[in-house]
């Protein structure tokens, strides 16, 4: 019985990766989709933490510096399962404690907004260290050039720093990306349905681990493969105008 | 130390951090801990556990992938590039859960395997938490030792053949050492990483420190304090690792001229 069961069950399991109903094609890209927009958003969110960051700890009085020291190094010490728990419960009681405070009814959080602000706050703490990184590979003579010059803090870093930190922050910042997209899975626990969510979904009810997990981890190379052909082609746009140090090309 | 706290503002830091803690102690609910106490000592045991032993097996691994990837064969170098990709571009929690609920429906169906001795082992979760966690190292430490191994400088691996030195011996006490203490920072970065990773583990029922916290909530329904003390003892974990790391760095012998 439990053999004739798996016979037909291998025979027919790639028809349900078929796109329609009774596949579950549909679901799983869409679970990719909401990987993506929640990879895209925390990314972005991360990004500009990472920025204000990155010059908070490097040129911001005493009180900043030691402050988002504390910010990067608990982030970056209490596992991603762990804080994405914490401040999912924790942001959306304030969320909706601050709603009850204004006379508002409670809400539920929606998990894209949930996921987005949390993974966002997590990849803040990474963003900071590699764009602080990449800023002090910034030559001190351009900044101190452009303030000879008199330029504003503002315009020096648009036109300056963050222009020529790009192409050192560049490889860092691809390798964040690859984790926050794998990162979103960790969302899944939450119950938010992403892809890994949807994937698992889809297998307990066919029974089919395999071949949605396999077909799942297909879509997550396949992501991550695109990605790093796109950050090369950024990294060699970042890095226009400079010498190739290793000769060649 | 005594420089760390010194500027004023460092003081009225600490102050708020005490001021916090004590806070947290005092108005929290915490009379579920002595109830689960012993428990959550065998799932920190089991944290720790995970730990070191995926890292040592994942490392055993990674040496093999990254010779593999720094000297071997093309029939040996792709498959390894291969693997890494694979185990780097897809997130930890889909191995696992491919591992466990794939191989945990696929091995009922052979009588051979349920009435083997093995059965009662492979029925458990941990067996394939484990290996999840040591395939995960060795595709992320694989990359590293690559590098590590292809850092090592040419003339050393000259001078010991020109010495007749035996190509075993060569890799054995030239350049493994080498590349190991060159990827050393790395590796302990690693290991805080894998640390990290493995409350995932709590997803396949294996009990470790992360799922005895998730126990607590749903019996008392008590849902910060558990989280709380858990970043707690995640911090603490971590900060071992570093701290044993920084010492076995100090300790080996680097060359300053």
């Amino acid at each position: 019985m439990l053999t004739l069961v798996s016979a037909t069950a291998a025979t027919s399991t790639l028809d349900l990766l078929a796109w329609s109903p009774p596949g579950w094609g549909a679901t799983l890209v869409q679970g990719l989709w909401n990987t993506i927009l929640i990879a895209l958003g925390a990314y972005a969110l991360g990004l500009l933490i990472g920025v204000f960051g990155a010059f908070g700890k490097l040129y911001g009085g005493p009180v900043v510096k030691d402050l988002l020291g504390v910010y990067t190094t608990l982030v970056r010490a209490v596992p991603e399962l762990v804080l994405i728990l914490i401040l999912y419960f924790a942001v959306t009681d304030a969320v909706n404690k601050v709603l009850v405070a204004a006379g508002y009814d409670p809400v539920q959080l929606s998990g894209v907004a949930a996921g987005i602000a949390v993974l966002g706050i997590v990849q803040g703490a990474y963003s900071t260290e590699v764009l602080r990184g990449a800023i002090l590979s910034v030559p001190s003579g351009q900044i101190e050039a452009a303030r000879a010059m008199g330029m504003p803090p503002a315009l020096l870093a648009r036109r300056i720093t963050l222009p020529l930190m790009l192409s050192a922050a560049v490889p860092g910042l691809a390798n964040l990306w690859l984790t926050v997209t794998k990162d979103t899975a960790l969302l899944a626990v939450v119950g938010f349905i992403e892809l890994t969510k949807a994937t698992s979904l889809a297998a307990a009810t066919t029974k089919a681990f395999f071949t949605f997990f396999m077909a799942a981890g297909v879509l997550y190379l396949i992501l991550s493969l695109a990605s790093g052909l796109i950050f090369s082609r950024i990294e060699r746009w970042a890095r226009r105008g400079q010498r190739n140090m290793s000769g060649g090309r | 130390m005594g420089d760390l706290f010194k500027p004023f503002h460092r003081k009225v830091m600490l102050a708020v951090a005490v001021a916090i803690v004590l806070t947290c102690a005092l108005t929290m609910n915490w009379s579920w801990l002595p109830k689960y106490a012993p428990l959550m000592v065998r799932g920190i045991w089991m944290t720790a556990w995970l730990t070191v032993v995926t890292m040592g097996l994942g490392m055993a691994l990674a040496i093999c992938l990254g010779i593999a990837q720094a000297a071997g064969p093309w029939w040996l170098s792709a498959p390894a590039k291969g693997f890494c990709s694979v185990i780097r571009g897809t997130p930890l929690l889909l191995q696992l859960w491919l591992l466990y609920f794939g191989l945990g429906s696929f091995f009922p169906q052979f009588p051979w395997i349920r009435e083997s001795e093995l059965w009662p082992i492979l029925r458990q979760a941990w067996p394939y938490a484990v290996l999840a966690l040591t395939l995960s190292v060795a595709g992320y430490e694989g990359e590293v030792m690559r590098g590590a191994f292809k850092g090592v400088a040419h003339g050393q691996l000259e001078a010991a053949r020109a010495m007749g030195v035996p190509r075993f011996t060569a890799f054995r006490r030239i350049w493994l050492p080498q590349a190991l203490h060159r990827a050393l920072p790395t590796i302990g970065g690693e290991m805080v990483l894998q640390m990290k990773a493995t409350p995932l583990v709590a997803t396949i029922t294996v009990v470790d420190i992360y799922s005895v916290a998730k126990r607590v909530t749903q019996d008392t329904f008590i849902v910060y304090e558990p989280l709380l003390l858990l970043a707690v003892v995640y911090m603490a974990l971590a900060g071992l690792i570093v701290l044993l790391f920084r010492r076995f760095e100090a300790s080996l012998p680097t060359r300053t001229a």
